[in-house]
């Protein structure tokens, strides 16, 4: 069978389950495709087995280009472009720079993380969801095992995810 | 799993199930406005229209539409916008600094909040906006962008340029916040949509949202490293915006203490606004479940600790006047409390300082219309404030010879209408098309705090 066309879509209820079900339906050695959930289920990355998003490390990075981007800025336009003597000041006066390099440092971390963010997990105005089962923006939780990536046949499949708390088991099929 | 105590009172009532949190929040949506919500906008657009009236002479006729004189030059305009900024505070506050510290009675609160921020935000930029006469050039009069004079820069000296970032940083960081918390909640109404129209528009809001458990992860980083980076940026926007004052050399004004004095009277007069705010829309959308009594008490809470450091701030700048023996400074804070304004002064004292104080009474923090007046006087009470502030200072400064009343004209009360207006028709608009509480939030502490469990 290909990968991403047929799947088998187990169904649960409740979170505490689901993180149970989880647990048990990959001890028995089914790849999971993914879950899909109407709120976020605390525990859910470690039963999956996901690595910590490093979406902090690259709020970090573009934070630190607005904090260089400002302080460059300031001190090239008021120090070395057109330098005057504000308040009996230091043409480069540091402290009074501090506001601006503080926002730009914020606005440039928010809007990169957000923005890459936004990119790696494919999130755009024309963005088409793919949805295994409706309910799973309400309030189910859904998980999809992809038939083309496992080994075993459906119906050991179906009687894992049976036998781990799913309360329907159904099936979905892309052309 | 988290654990907590049963003695803690569940934060959803009604015996609420994840799928009733959808049916609720979604079904304001999906409904034909109510009879009272179009009365409401009607009222508002009204309001806007008359003080877009305002707005429309000040541009065309100037600045001189406005009261000012030649030794009041900042009076309406800048309380204004002052005034919604400071009621700006509260939103990212309860979303930001609360999730830091895990309150998760923030929940069902910070959608409303934020929204209103935002709104907010947008009426106090008006005022700085419409001072400038003639505003189409404001951009290239803010910004650091080359231009014709040579290459003469914006002053990076001035707090009113700093001003100009902090407000559009604080606008843009809180309107992405609020916007990816908003996704997930349009991709609840886009499955719910019956109709081609309303799937099409909450489909695109809703940016091809999934809920896959990856993106859910990567969501929850980007919520708490937002909240780490909004924290430091509410407490700096009022900082900043005091460094208006602060820095200047009029009596009244160059205090040290105006920077955490300027934030506990932002975040005192945001709580009341969106306390305001939220019980009537607790009210007309029978939200009782959601925000609770609870929810009302910790928010009354917020109201006595801020509203107290505010009087404590009122009282120190008195002593700190006498103890300087500075006499412009002393001159200035006898004319504050006596002088030709003393009901500004009393009126800003009462409403801020003894008007929070009857929160310490349970029954009254507990009680829905208390509170509701209550909260409106604190907002009364810091438009005084800022008055206050800034019209006693200036118009009595060093020089008895130029010393004047300010008299507001018509256009200022008229341009301060338009933002109310542009305020309410904004909420409004907000409150009938999109979801009003957190759903995904709300949902996902339905089992650990919710009836059922602790039943």
């Amino acid at each position: 069978m290909e990968n991403g066309k047929n799947f088998v879509v187990g169904i649960f209820d409740d979170e505490d389950i689901l993180l149970k079900g989880i647990k048990s339906v990959r001890q028995a050695g089914v790849k999971i495709h993914e879950v899909y959930s109407p709120f976020p289920v605390h525990g859910i990355e470690d039963a999956l087995g996901y690595n910590r998003s490093r979406l902090s490390i690259v709020a970090f990075l573009f934070g630190l280009t607005g904090t260089s981007l400002a302080l460059i800025m300031q001190i090239g336009m008021m120090g070395v472009d057109w330098p005057m003597i504000i308040g009996g000041k230091d043409h480069i006066a540091l402290p009074a720079f501090i506001p601006v390099t503080f926002e730009l440092t914020v606005l440039l971390a928010a809007f990169g993380m957000v923005g890459t963010f936004l990119v790696i997990s494919n999130l755009k105005p024309w963005a088409k969801p793919v949805q295994f089962d409706i309910r799973s923006t309400d309030d189910k939780h859904v998980m999809a095992i992809d038939l083309g990536k496992n080994k075993i046949d459906r119906a050991a499949i179906e009687s894992a995810l049976k036998a781990s708390g799913a309360s329907e088991v159904n099936e979905k099929n892309f052309d | 799993m988290h654990a907590e105590s049963i003695l803690r009172k569940p934060l959803v009532t009604g015996g609420k199930t994840v799928h009733d949190v959808s049916e609720d929040i979604c079904k304001r949506v999906e409904d034909a406005p109510p009879m009272s919500w179009l009365l409401a906008i009607a009222v508002s657009l009204g309001v806007f229209t008359i003080g877009a009236y305002a707005v429309w002479r000040t541009l065309w006729d100037g600045i001189g539409m406005w009261g000012l004189n030649k030794t009041v030059g900042w009076a309406w305009d800048i309380t204004n916008f002052v005034w919604w900024v400071g009621i700006g505070h509260a939103g990212t506050l309860i979303s930001a600094i609360l999730l830091l510290f895990r309150q998760r009675w923030r929940m069902s609160i910070n959608r409303a909040a934020e929204a209103m921020t935002i709104f907010a935000v947008i009426c106090a930029a008006m005022f700085p906006v419409l001072h400038m006469g003639r505003p189409w050039l404001g951009f290239y009069w803010a910004l650091p962008l080359p231009n014709t004079f040579g290459s003469l820069w914006v002053n990076f000296n001035s707090p009113l340029l700093w001003d100009v970032f902090a407000i559009s940083t604080y606008f843009s960081v809180s309107l992405v916040f609020w916007y990816i918390g908003l996704i997930p909640d349009f991709a609840t109404i886009r499955d719910r949509a019956t109709n081609k129209v309303s799937k099409a528009i909450y489909g695109a809001l809703s940016f091809g949202w999934d809920g896959a458990a990856k993106t859910w992860s990567r969501y929850e980083t980007v919520a708490l490293v937002l909240a780490g980076l909004a924290t430091p940026l509410v407490l700096s926007v009022h900082t900043i915006v005091s460094f208006d004052f602060a820095t200047s050399v009029i009596p009244g004004w160059h205090t040290t203490i105006f920077p955490p004095y300027f934030v506990a009277g932002a975040i005192f007069s945001g709580f009341a606004m969106v306390l305001t705010l939220l019980l009537i829309t607790r009210k007309v959308y029978k939200l009782e479940d959601y925000i609770t009594i609870q929810h009302i008490e910790l928010m009354n809470i917020v109201i006595i600790i801020t509203g107290s450091i505010v009087g404590v701030a009122y009282i120190t700048e008195l002593f700190i006047a006498w103890y300087s023996g500075v006499e412009a400074e002393q001159y200035a804070f006898l004319n504050r409390v006596s002088g030709p304004y003393w009901w500004a002064y009393w009126s800003m004292m009462t409403c801020n300082v003894i008007s929070p104080q009857l929160f310490w009474v349970k029954k009254i923090r507990t009680n829905l219309t208390a509170t509701f007046i209550i909260t409106i006087i604190v907002n009364i009470g810091m438009w005084f404030e800022r008055f206050v502030i800034i019209v006693t200072s200036l118009h009595r400064d060093y020089l008895p010879s130029s010393w004047a009343m300010f008299y507001p004209s018509w256009a200022d009360v008229g341009v301060y209408l338009f933002t109310f207006g542009l305020f309410f028709t904004a909420y409004l608009l907000f409150s009938k098309f999109f979801p009003v509480i957190n759903m995904a939030e709300v949902k996902s502490i339905i089992k650990s705090t919710g009836e059922k469990i602790k039943a």
